[in-house]
């Protein structure tokens, strides 16, 4: 039985919005009491896939829980998909546009990152479908 | 050294000091790249960019950072500040360029980020 159990939307090219649902994470788990490092790590994961909804899907939600063996985001959009996995989690790939790389985005350092820090990390990909990012984290 | 004194050293304007300036700094870093960022950064960094727009604040409240340099005297819009103040990030800003407020920090021997 989850403790905390909450679906975000994140909308494709909002950038107004963008980070809010990683801050809104990252309170609810402060006031869990939640270790800080912990917290960074899944901070960086959130705020990773959400900027990655927001840049290159057509939409998408975050799964948040929190159980007793720890925290769980589960990430699914609506496309476009990832033709190549392999690629796309090599640091320094990107294919963000001009138009976000002037604004600092667009390093190809977002999926590499995520996968650093979550303790468990899977990803799914489907052109014409979407994409699935599981992220695990472990709560001592 | 607090975020306080170092506006001084960098003869920095501390654009809300209705943030938290008695933060500790506990090291230093210049980078344009978000992602690079959240790779690097931490807990008590003071983060020089030129990035001046929302998504600057929500990378420093996430990682914990000290405070946000700008500099050559760029400016910041009034939404992104206020987000700042909320999220208590102090934002400096300065006429020196970002290798000469670099040169300082690291005079001062303030280090790079430990994560
Ligand atoms: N949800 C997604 N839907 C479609 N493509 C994606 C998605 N997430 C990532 N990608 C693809 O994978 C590439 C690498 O993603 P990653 O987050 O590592 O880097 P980036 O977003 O391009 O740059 P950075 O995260 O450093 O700002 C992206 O450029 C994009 O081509
Ligand atoms: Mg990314």
């Amino acid at each position: 039985m989850p403790l905390i159990a909450e679906v975000f939307e994140v909308k494709k090219d909002d950038f107004v919005s963008a980070g809010e649902v990683s801050a809104k994470i990252k309170r609810t788990l402060k006031k869990l009491g939640v270790d800080s490092a912990v917290l960074r790590r899944i901070s960086v994961c959130s705020y990773e896939v959400e900027l990655n909804l927001v840049i290159h899907s057509l939409g998408g939600t975050i799964d948040f829980s929190v159980d007793q063996d720890g925290v769980t985001l589960l990430v699914k959009d609506c496309g476009p998909g990832i033709p190549d996995l392999n690629l796309a989690m090599r640091e320094g790939w990107s294919t963000a546009p001009e138009s976000v790389r002037t604004m600092g985005f667009g390093a190809g350092m977002g999926l590499p990152n995520m996968k650093r820090n979550a303790d468990e990390f899977d990803i799914q990909s489907t052109v014409g479908v979407g994409t699935e990012i599981l992220m695990k984290f472990h709560l001592k | 050294m607090n975020v306080a004194e170092l506006a001084k050293i960098l003869d920095a304007k501390v654009l809300n000091p209705e943030a938290d300036t008695a933060k500790e700094v506990k090291s230093g870093y210049v980078c344009d790249l978000l992602s690079w960022v959240m790779a690097k950064g931490a807990p008590g960094t003071a983060w020089i960019t030129v990035m001046n727009h929302m998504n600057v604040i929500a990378v420093a409240t996430l990682l914990d950072m000290a405070c946000v340099i700008l500099p050559e005297n760029i400016d910041i819009g009034e939404e992104t500040l206020s987000r700042a103040t909320e999220e208590d990030i102090p934002v400096l800003c300065s006429g020196k360029t970002s290798y000469e407020l670099a040169g300082l920090l690291f005079a001062q021997g303030i280090p790079n980020p430990v994560k």
